[in-house]
């Protein structure tokens, strides 16, 4: 043990490895190894960036009131659509669901922490540099990227100053997320309390698992991507110039290679959040629970062989535009089991509608109605039709806020409680239900009319028959916007016990959970399971066929 | 884009496969709806039958292979029968061979540039100087008062509708014409970033690509004008290149083409300079469509008019000015914008630039030729690019002269 | 302090608080920044380039010293052991998923976009418009022959060579495990700068080949396609040659020192699963882009 005081130099001189507590004051955030700690910073970062964006989009919507050009210049427009889009994904959804992991994942299969909780610290640390890089450009010479958030050659290489901003930020934004998604597969697969076998984890953990696994394969395809984005620009490298042999379309089958598995990076975690809720408040197994997981794994094997489904326009051959069509049609099969297991589910339950189980619901609504605009998007010979039209806006925002966004809200709500030791306003978290659920069907279901009329995306006029469509588009996107703080108010009054609320929930606060993290005291306690505790059959999802574990699943 | 206002659908269109595509859309359509209802049905049924304040209790079933078969193989079946139909019409929108005809449509930021191949007609097609005067940018910010007046304001919107007849940013100053009847192959490529032609009533969306040439076609069943515009992102106007397509019968057509030609043939001429773009977009619109919005025939004679004596002779400073003001803000406003100043690092600002002030004969070449993203504009006329540079160069501050077209002439 | 951090293997190892990663993010953000405003030409000047990457390596060598140092003091049990295990698997796919996208780029060029280039299949019109007269052949800078004629270098001759000395380098790695497994420690040891050395002699003919190619064969980033793949291949590839062969160093050193035990020393393993994915990695190379 000769070297064993040098690692008191290094690293352990000034704690107990036992028993460390936080720091205080700011250092307590920035050194912190804890994940509760680092799911509470990935949570405020991602709210933070969700505002952001959202700010984004009131400027699109207000340009987009009426035709004319009434507030920013085109080519400002442009930057902001770009900008919001990235701000929304990579700095609102996918922290978001790293931040739940993080919160989530250990308490859920018993565990004490990540496995990596240095690297996870550094995986959090990167996004708020990375995005002021990002949103720095906005202020530098020629503006912030004005390309779209696909980042297309030729048209991106005309970026000004920004661009090399734009392309290391997409560098860091992927360390992050490779970092991330190591450390929450890793935990998930050698770090399991006994008992806790791979098919019998809650279903959050199964889906984050496979989203770690699609964020690993995919985000250096991304980096590899704007890599040559920007040795083509500096280094005169020609990978997407026909001069030189090249193909500007090559980047579109790289960059959709990552982005279509990023899509389902950005719902697997919703999947999971939505199988866990449903249950909890329809009193009642889920559903089968082998085939949802078989399903998260069919999609993401699929998502790997659909992402010309975006290009059916750029000339592919014939064959190609047929392979694409049927591989994407075939997704609708997964997905819709999973939708007729929440289904039965709910069926013959004995539901009750807390705020958590209300967006839950919504989501499955309108998370389907997304679907089958993108399954009608999938048939290629129509897509011609549809393509880079609001229609496909509609599409992908019908799957990404009532989607995405609705999971991430419903997760909140459902353990805000076991974060927080203290309950969020039931009755203002159905006003924001409502609230949002009107609004957002009032933003997004009119751009189906327009695209289908022909409005294309990314422009900031339009021609004037579109002008009813946009009119209640904003309207309901200035709606939408106001009425997250009416949710920010109220988780905020649980963290800090705002308005007389007072700590002292019962371990289980919902009476049909089960889970691990419902045994644990309400609030969690800084570090959670330091030893293994024991899985019961009664915290399981996957009822299998114990009659045991069943009966407790019934309400006595 | 049908004429008329509040559409909600796809346009049937007026091509076969445009009917066929329609037909699928709405085919899928009702199937998802189907699926929905049944769904939803039973959700909705759940949710109002089995909750606690009914009290109703848990049932424990959890797990049932029979259906999990059954919901998994019906969808597959349902996707099958969509997938046939669906492959038929890709198969046959893919079949270029066989055409009658073949038009190159060429992208530029932001216009479009048609090629009769094998006709000796070519000409660019950009957004109709009525809709371009009215969707400039009055320069207010988000937190302007005046804006958000503006958008408000009924009266703008009345405004705006009246704008080209009805066709705010959908009308152009020379259309593509095409003949009914006749299966007609677009060579789609780009010469800067990608573009996209779209015209849906014709069912035709097609990326334009830089250095790839894409096919596709169309045979219009009937006479019309069909309205589309590019839908890829590309740049600043990407909102602002539209395109229109107006199909005639084909004897009318081959009125038109010969007149197209005829035009080309008195370009060459050493006298006359009038530009073919300007005598086509005349003839288009007095001839061939009687019937058309007005002020397509209102936007061409005005650029034509003063056209005709102009190479003869030289030209007052006055008159150049004038002309060059107009040519400026159809050709180059979008970039160096009507302030002349620019927005760099991309578009160059012209006010006290090195081109502005130096050798006439470079800043007339530059304007010929292009430069880096800056395209051709060797299609203008002589005196159309010597009253834009000489307005360029007696604008904004800058004074370095006036240029006469013979001096362009010189320089081609 | 001695008291407070008794190693217990049966808990799993959580650290402390720390600021590296933070500080290493700085340094990231520093270098990024720093080459960004140079490649814009924005005179800021070298100096965040050369701070932060003096911060980054003092902090990773910080930081892995006393990582190394927290193995060595007894702190990993089993489990983290594992973890360490998964976590570098992981890696090394997103490092093979980073190399797909370049190999998917030699791939599309080769068998798509240049065949169209010259006409085949459904992209006649393209020939024929705008590129008439160019033939699909390969290697190519393209029908703009942009950068002008170059050669390319032959497989067999410094790449084989290179392939070679690659391959060598795996078995003396090899041979390192199995003296440490069998607690031969000086075996090792030697195997160890056997291999260190054979990473710096492949690196050498590398460099030199870079040269040949820019001084004398005319062949360069800006040749076309060939040039931008050749050179981002192999450089990318290089690239990690040499962090590889500095993790290898820095193993050899903590041998020397003593670290590691026959029975437990997934440093060690670690690099080495790492030295094999550059050396498969080369074999693709050494395949697809020298050889056909
Ligand atoms: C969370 C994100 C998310 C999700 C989950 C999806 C899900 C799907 N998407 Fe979407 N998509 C996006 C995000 C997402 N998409 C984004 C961001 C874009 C645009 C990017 C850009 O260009 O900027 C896009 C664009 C996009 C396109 C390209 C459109 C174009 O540009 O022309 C296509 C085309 O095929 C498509 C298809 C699909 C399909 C088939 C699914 C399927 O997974 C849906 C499956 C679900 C269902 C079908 C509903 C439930 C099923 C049943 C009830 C069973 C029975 C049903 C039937 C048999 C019909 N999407
Ligand atoms: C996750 C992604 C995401 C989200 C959430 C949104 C949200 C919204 N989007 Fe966006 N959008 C995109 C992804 C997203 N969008 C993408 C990819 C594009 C394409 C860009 C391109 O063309 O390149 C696009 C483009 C796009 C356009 C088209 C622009 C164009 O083509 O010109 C429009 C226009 O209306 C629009 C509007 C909106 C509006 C009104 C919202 C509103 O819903 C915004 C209001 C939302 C909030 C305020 C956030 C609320 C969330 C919370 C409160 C969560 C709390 C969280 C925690 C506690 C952690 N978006
Ligand atoms: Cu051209 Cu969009
Ligand atoms: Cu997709």
């Amino acid at each position: 043990m000769a070297h064993h005081d040098h690692a008191h130099d290094d690293h352990a001189h000034d704690h107990d490895h036992e028993h460390h507590g936080p720091e205080k004051g700011i250092m307590r955030w920035i050194k912190t190894t804890n994940h509760k700690d680092l799911g509470t910073l990935y949570l405020f970062f991602a709210f933070t960036m969700f505002f952001i964006g959202g700010l984004m989009s009131l400027v699109i919507r207000a340009e987009l009131f009426h035709p004319g050009l009434q507030f920013v210049d085109p080519e400002f427009f442009n930057q902001m659509t770009t900008m919001h889009a990235l701000v929304m994904i990579f700095g609102g959804v996918m922290p978001a669901w790293v931040g739940l992991a993080n919160w989530m994942v250990p308490m859920m299969i018993g565990c004490s922490d990540l496995a990596l909780p240095r690297i996870n610290n550094w995986g959090f640390w990167i996004l708020p540099f990375a995005f002021t890089m990002l949103l720095g450009t906005l202020f530098m010479e020629g503006g912030s990227p004005a390309g779209g958030w696909t980042m297309y050659p030729p048209l991106v290489l005309q970026t000004g100053n920004a661009f090399p901003f734009l392309i290391f930020a997409v560098h860091l934004m992927g360390i992050s997320s490779i970092t991330g998604a190591i450390n929450v597969a890793v935990t998930i697969l050698n770090m399991r309390a006994p008992g806790m076998s791979l098919l019998k984890m809650p279903l959050f953990v199964w889906t984050w698992l496979i989203t770690a696994y699609l964020l690993i394969a995919v985000m250096p395809v991304l980096a590899g991507a704007v890599t040559m984005l920007l040795t083509d620009k500096y280094f005169l490298t020609s990978f997407f110039t026909a001069a030189g042999g090249g193909d500007p379309v090559m980047f579109q089958h790289i960059f959709w290679f990552f982005g279509h598995p990023e899509v389902y990076i950005l719902i697997l975690p919703a999947f999971g959040i939505v199988s866990t809720i449903i249950p909890t408040f329809a009193r009642k197994a889920l559903f089968g629970y082998d085939s949802m997981v078989y399903a998260v794994a069919s999609i993401a094997f699929l998502s790997f062989i659909v992402w010309a489904h975006h290009m059916f326009t750029v000339g592919m051959p014939l064959a190609g535009e047929l392979f694409f069509m049927f591989a994407t049609m075939l997704i609708a099969v997964p997905t819709g089991v999973k939708v007729f297991n929440w289904v039965a589910t709910m069926w013959k339950g004995s539901m009750t509608f807390e705020s958590p189980m209300l967006f839950a619901l919504a989501f499955v609504f309108l998370f389907t109605i997304g679907g089958f605009s993108g399954l009608m998007l999938a048939i290629t010979p129509v897509d011609f039709q549809y393509h880079d039209t609001y229609f496909v806006v509609a599409h992908f925002h019908y799957v990404l806020v009532p989607g995405a966004v609705f999971a991430i809200l419903a997760g909140v709500y459902y353990w805000i409680p076991k974060w927080t030791g203290r309950m969020y306003s039931e009755k203002w978290g159905k006003i924001h239900f409502w609230l949002s659920a009107i609004f957002i069907n009032i933003t997004f279901f009119p751009q189906h009319f327009a695209g289908l009329a022909g409005m294309q995306r990314r422009v900031p006029d339009y021609a004037v028959q579109f002008v009813d469509w946009n009119v209640w588009s904003t309207i309901g996107a200035f709606g939408f916007f106001l009425a997250q703080f009416i949710f920010i108010i109220n988780m905020l009054a649980c963290c800090y016990g705002w308005f007389g609320r007072k700590q002292g929930l019962p371990d289980r606060v919902w009476e049909g959970a089960h889970g691990l993290e419902w045994t644990v005291p309400s609030p969690a306690p800084y570090h959670t399971f330091e030893e293994p505790p024991v899985v019961s059959d009664n915290e399981l999802t996957a009822a299998h066929d114990s009659v045991d574990a069943l009966d407790h699943h019934k309400l006595s | 884009y049908t004429e008329t206002s509040g559409g909600y659908n796809l346009p049937t269109g007026v091509t076969d496969l445009s009917k066929e595509v329609h037909s699928l859309h709405m085919l899928i359509f009702w199937i998802c709806v189907a699926i929905g209802t049944v769904v939803f049905g039973l959700m909705i049924y759940s949710i109002i039958n089995h909750r606690r304040s009914k009290g109703h209790k848990p049932a424990d079933f959890h797990e049932s292979t029979t259906v999990e078969i059954l919901w998994t193989a019906a969808p597959f079946l349902i996707l099958i029968g969509m997938a046939i139909p669906a492959a038929g019409t890709l198969i046959k929108m893919e079949d270029t061979r066989n055409a009658d005809m073949t038009v190159k449509i060429t992208g530029y930021q932001w216009k479009w540039e048609y090629e009769y191949i094998g006709e000796d007609v070519k000409f660019f097609s950009t957004l109709a100087a009525e809709s371009n005067a009215a969707r400039q940018h009055d320069g207010n910010g988000l937190l302007s008062g005046a804006a958000w007046a503006k958008t408000f304001s009924k009266d703008e919107l009345e405004k705006l509708k009246k704008v080209d007849g009805g066709n705010y940013l959908v009308n152009v100053d020379n259309e593509l014409v095409l003949p009914v009847g006749k299966k007609v192959r677009f060579l789609v490529t780009s010469n800067d970033v990608i573009h996209a032609w779209w015209v849906p009533e014709i069912a035709v969306k097609k990326d334009a690509i830089p250095g790839y040439v894409n096919e596709t076609w169309a045979k219009i069943n009937t006479p019309g004008v069909y309205r589309g515009v590019c839908a890829e992102l590309c740049g600043r106007d990407h909102g602002f290149m539209p395109i229109v397509v107006r199909a005639l019968p084909e004897a009318e057509y081959q009125a038109w083409l010969a007149k197209q030609k005829g035009g080309e043939a008195a370009a060459a001429a050493p006298a006359a300079a009038a530009p073919v773009e300007v005598a086509a977009a005349a003839t288009t619109a007095t001839d061939a469509a009687p019937a058309a919005a007005p002020v397509e025939v209102a936007a061409a004679p005005a650029a034509a008019a003063p056209a005709a004596p102009a190479a003869a002779k030289d030209l007052s400073k006055d008159e150049l000015m004038k002309k060059g003001e107009q040519v400026y803000t159809a050709n180059c406003s979008a970039c160096h914008q009507p302030t002349g100043k620019g927005l760099p690092p991309n578009f160059p600002s012209l006010v006290g630039s090195k081109i502005v002030k130096g050798a006439a004969v470079d800043h007339i070449k530059q304007t010929l030729n292009g430069k880096g993203m800056m395209p051709p504009f060797k299609h203008l006329s002589d005196l159309d690019v010597a009253a834009v540079v000489t307005y360029q160069r007696n604008s904004w501050g800058n004074s370095s002269g006036v240029v006469q077209p013979a001096a362009v002439a010189a320089a081609r | 302090m001695a008291d407070h951090a008794t190693p217990n293997p049966d808990r799993y190892f959580v650290p402390a608080p720390s600021a590296w990663p933070f500080a290493l993010t700085v340094a990231l953000v520093a270098i990024l920044g720093g080459v960004s405003s140079y490649l814009e030409d924005k005179h800021i000047g070298p100096l965040p380039i050369y701070a932060g990457g003096a911060l980054l390596v003092y902090i990773l060598f910080r930081w892995f010293r006393g990582v190394a140092l927290e193995s060595e003091g007894g702190f990993y049990g089993a489990q983290v052991d594992r973890t360490y295990r998964w976590s570098m698997a992981w890696f090394i796919f997103s490092e093979v998923m980073f190399f797909g996208a370049f190999f998917g780029a030699l791939y599309y060029a080769r068998h798509l976009s240049l065949p169209w280039l010259g006409g085949e299949g459904s992209k006649i019109e393209t020939n024929l418009q705008l590129w008439p007269g160019f033939e699909n052949a390969w290697p190519t800078n393209g029908p703009a022959k942009l950068n002008g004629d170059f050669d390319t270098i032959p497989a067999f001759d410094v790449p084989f060579v290179n392939t070679l000395l690659l391959l060598t380098s795996g078995v003396t790695l090899t041979f390192a495990h199995h003296a440490l497994k069998a607690g031969k420690r000086t075996q090792t040891i030697l195997w160890m700068w056997a291999t260190v050395a054979l990473g710096c002699a492949f690196l050498f003919l590398q460099a030199e080949e870079y040269m040949h190619a820019y001084g004398d064969l005319n062949l360069k980033l800006a040749s076309g396609i060939y040039g931008s793949t050749f050179f981002m291949l192999t450089g990318f590839h290089g690239m990690h040659v040499t962090l590889g062969t500095i993790m290898l160093l820095v193993i050899t050193l903590r041998l020397m020192s003593g670290h590691f035990k026959p029975d437990s020393h997934f440093g060690f393993e670690g690099v080495a699963w790492y030295w094999h994915f550059v050396d498969v990695v080369w074999i693709g190379l050494f395949i697809v882009v020298y050889w056909l």
